[in-house]
């Protein structure tokens, strides 16, 4: 046995990204400022309801089984709204990716999102690069663990507000956080944050950007919604090479090899290598090169938004054209219409949801009951989704002229009073006279007007009458 | 990510070769190896504290005194502690106050539903709709009573039953006498038959009018101390309306005969003492809401 195997594992590699202004480093701390923003104060968006329901904006009730959305009320038989957006949220990645490849992992994934803000943190304790290098290389003196403290200490607060605002969604923000400081909270209230905080602060503080390379699916599913109209980051290195330092440059490209590009790169890698896996696009390269390129006084964009197509053409000599001229073209538009129709579609079922939302369940066992008199009784369950914040009365009627006759079960009145935010069941019977064609026949099309008593408006039910079918 | 070229080490292999293929003999990661001895512990200590080695007759108990069996008695104490306090208020309850849409009267109709499932559906149906029409098991879902249809006579009948031979006493009892036995002769007894089918909505088509006009007075003579002159009956002898729609033992010239040669005597279990007064008062506050009540 001559060949000697390949080691499967690899120790990590710790990556110290360094500081760099820029456009796109601009650009990625307004997200992060908006993201985090919403993530962390939305909950605290208070909007009134009236007495009866919750005041907090964005609330996912469990206990009560309702999801509060500003001025939006779904229950639980709406979930489809739910399911629409999770629909809009996956074409909507499609688009993104075959428009701009990894832009959702570049900007916008939480992931990047807090490792970027633990990085931050851990820049301001640390100090920058080449100060967070030397403190990891050397021993272990007071120096290196009070900063060690410090930054651990920051991280575990910003894993802790972290797990503590996803609750806040989850119940009446103000009384949760006064219950959790108390020690009054529910149980699952503190293991949630406790799991949320370890989380937070190993995927942000700890595993970084071996949880894009290892763990997360989306990186090896993203490249069957990329083609060669895709932007993504390149280096041109047709122009950049051969890299070398000095002044002395006429066998020289570009590339000053400073480096630059290596060391903002939150994932450790060297994007002159071309593109590969572990790029998340997030742009600080070209941030680094620019800013260099400034200062050597050469052209900007050495590194640069791409798409695969222009890189082909400019290394055959043809001049730089607009990146963006690709976004526009079949794939894009197509996705693009698959998003709007879905999310036209949601808005308009939202819009046109019934102001008396109603559901008839007819009892069928038995299918119809013969009364004293000869008359043929139908009993339906009959539910009324009273959405207000109050008692609400619905009136109970069938079409005018016809002989049927409607009672309520429990009642001598046609009216229901539903409690606040609830759904009013009622056992309702409809009675066909002795003799007539919907006591003789075997079945009768039915309708049932239930009319809100407040507004007047109505909705009808539309169901079966049994008769004894001789 | 490492740029490092990986290094690179001779592995041990077990000697055995395929077509070339040598099978490493790589030991087994130290955590795997010390998570397979945990497991090892883990599962003795497991058969100790909890039921496992068969034994001739049954198992070793386990320590800890766990068995799926207790669970869900523990389930079971756990939901009857949880209700204790409505039962024992639902035992004492007068049912003709009882609040409609109160906490009592849904935990009543909840628990009256699991208890008319269990105890009274074999006869009445699942659907409380006596199986079939006609089948002689009342239908309890009509307005038409025997007994009464208020709610303390539903709670009375189910109690003490009708002709219950345990309740002597206390039991509904009612005896509508066999005619065929030497009262009414095959004639009187058709005659009757035509009479009363002309009361009723249901039969009232099929009646043969100079048989019924004869029936009048054999009716009137044998019946009409009973079922009325009207032929509407009379609740506090449990006599039934022979005037309505409804016939308990069938609506055809067969069917009533028979009735009245033989005499139906149906039997309803007395309830007292085998249900607790709670259950008793569920099942009557259950029925009662099905739509015939009174």
């Amino acid at each position: 046995m001559s060949d000697t195997p390949e080691q499967l594992y690899a120790p990590r590699e710790p990556v110290f990204p360094k500081r760099v202004k820029g456009f796109f480093r601009s650009l990625k701390w307004w997200i992060m400022a908006v993201t985090l923003g919403i993530y962390y104060f939305a909950p605290w968006i208070r909007w009134d309801r009236g007495p009866n329901l919750p005041d907090q904006a964005i609330l996912v009730d469990m206990a009560n089984r309702r999801f509060f959305f500003f001025w939006i009320e779904i229950w639980p038989h709406e979930f489809y709204f739910i399911a629409g957006l999770l629909i809009m949220a996956g074409l909507g990645l499609f688009l993104f990716t075959s428009a701009a490849g990894r832009v959702w992992c570049g900007y916008a994934c939480p992931q990047t999102v807090w490792t970027d803000l633990f990085i931050l943190v851990e820049r301001w304790v640390e100090g920058d690069r080449n100060a967070r290098l030397r403190l990891h290389r050397q021993k272990w003196n007071g120096e290196k663990l009070r900063k060690r403290l410090v930054k651990f200490v920051l991280w575990t607060l910003i894993a802790v507000a972290t797990g503590g605002a996803w609750v806040f969604y989850f119940a009446d923000a103000p009384t949760l956080l006064m219950d959790l400081v108390i020690g009054q909270a529910h149980p699952m209230a503190y293991s949630t944050v406790l799991v949320l905080t370890a989380t937070t602060f190993f995927f942000g503080g700890i595993a970084r950007e071996q949880v894009c390379i290892y763990a997360c699916p989306w990186p090896r599913i993203q490249a069957a919604m990329m083609d060669e109209d895709t932007i993504t980051i390149a280096y041109r290195d047709w122009r950049g090479e051969p890299r070398g330092r000095g002044k002395q440059r006429d066998d020289l490209g570009d590339c000053i090899d400073c480096n630059a590009c290596v060391n903002v790169c939150p994932m450790g890698i060297d994007i002159r290598d071309g593109q590969q896996m572990e790029c998340i696009t997030c742009g600080l390269c070209i941030d680094a090169c620019d800013e260099m390129m400034d200062k050597v006084g050469k052209d900007r964009g050495l590194i640069d938004y791409l798409a695969w197509k222009d890189e082909a053409k400019e290394r055959a000599g043809h001049a730089k054209v607009p990146v963006m001229k690709h976004l526009l073209r079949p794939r894009t538009i197509l996705y693009t219409s698959l998003w709007a129709l879905v999310g036209v579609g949601l808005t308009v079922a939202l819009f046109v949801r019934p102001a008396v939302d109603v559901t008839i369940r007819p009892v069928r066992n038995p299918t119809y009951v013969t009364l004293s008199d000869g008359a043929i009784r139908n009993t339906y369950d009959v539910g009324v989704r009273n959405r207000h914040g109050e008692e609400w009365p619905y009136y109970f009627a069938l079409p005018l002229g016809s002989d049927l006759k409607i009672e309520l079960e429990g009642s001598d009145k046609l009216v229901v009073v539903a409690e606040p935010d609830t759904e009013a069941k009622q056992r309702v019977y409809v009675v066909a006279p002795p003799g007539s064609e919907a006591a003789r026949k075997d079945r009768t099309e039915i309708r049932l007007w239930i009319v809100d008593g407040v507004t007047g408006d109505r909705a009808h039910l539309d169901t079966v009458f049994n008769g004894r079918g001789k | 990510m490492s740029k490092k070229p990986v290094e690179k080490k001779e592995v041990e292999t077990t000697g055995h070769e395929w077509d070339g293929i040598q099978e490493f003999n790589n030991p087994l990661p130290r955590w795997w190896v010390w998570i397979f001895y945990a497991t090892i512990i883990w599962g003795l200590w497991y058969t100790i504290a909890y039921p496992a080695w068969p034994l001739v007759k049954g198992a070793t108990a386990g320590y800890l005194g766990y068995s799926t069996r207790g669970e869900v008695a523990d389930e079971i104490q756990r939901f009857k502690d949880m209700n204790a306090e409505l039962e024992t208020q639902l035992a004492a309850a007068d049912l003709t106050t009882l609040e409609r849409g109160s906490d009592l009267h849904n935990y009543a109709i909840q628990s009256g539903s699991a208890t008319f499932a269990t105890f009274c559906s074999q006869c009445h149906g699942a659907g409380a709709n006596g199986i079939k029409e006609e089948s002689g098991y009342p239908n309890l879902l009509d307005n038409d009573w025997l007994w009464g249809g208020a709610i303390e006579e539903i709670q009375t009948t189910v109690q003490y039953g009708i002709r219950a031979a345990d309740f002597e006493d206390d039991t509904r009892f009612s005896e509508m006498p066999a005619f065929g036995d030497d009262y009414l002769s095959d004639e009187e007894i058709s005659q009757v038959v035509n009479y009363v089918m002309s009361l009723s909505p249901a039969t009232k088509a099929d009646a043969d009018a100079s048989l019924a006009d004869a029936g009048a007075v054999v009716f009137e003579d044998n019946c009409s101390s009973c079922h009325a002159e009207d032929g509407t009956g009379d609740r506090a002898q449990g006599a039934p309306n022979l005037a309505d729609a409804i016939w308990l033992y069938g609506s055809s010239e067969e069917d009533i005969a028979h009735s009245v040669a033989v005499g139906p005597k149906g039997v309803m279990p007395a309830w007292k003492g085998k249900l607790t007064d709670a259950q008793i008062n569920a099942v009557a506050a259950y029925i009662h809401q099905l739509g015939g009540g009174e």
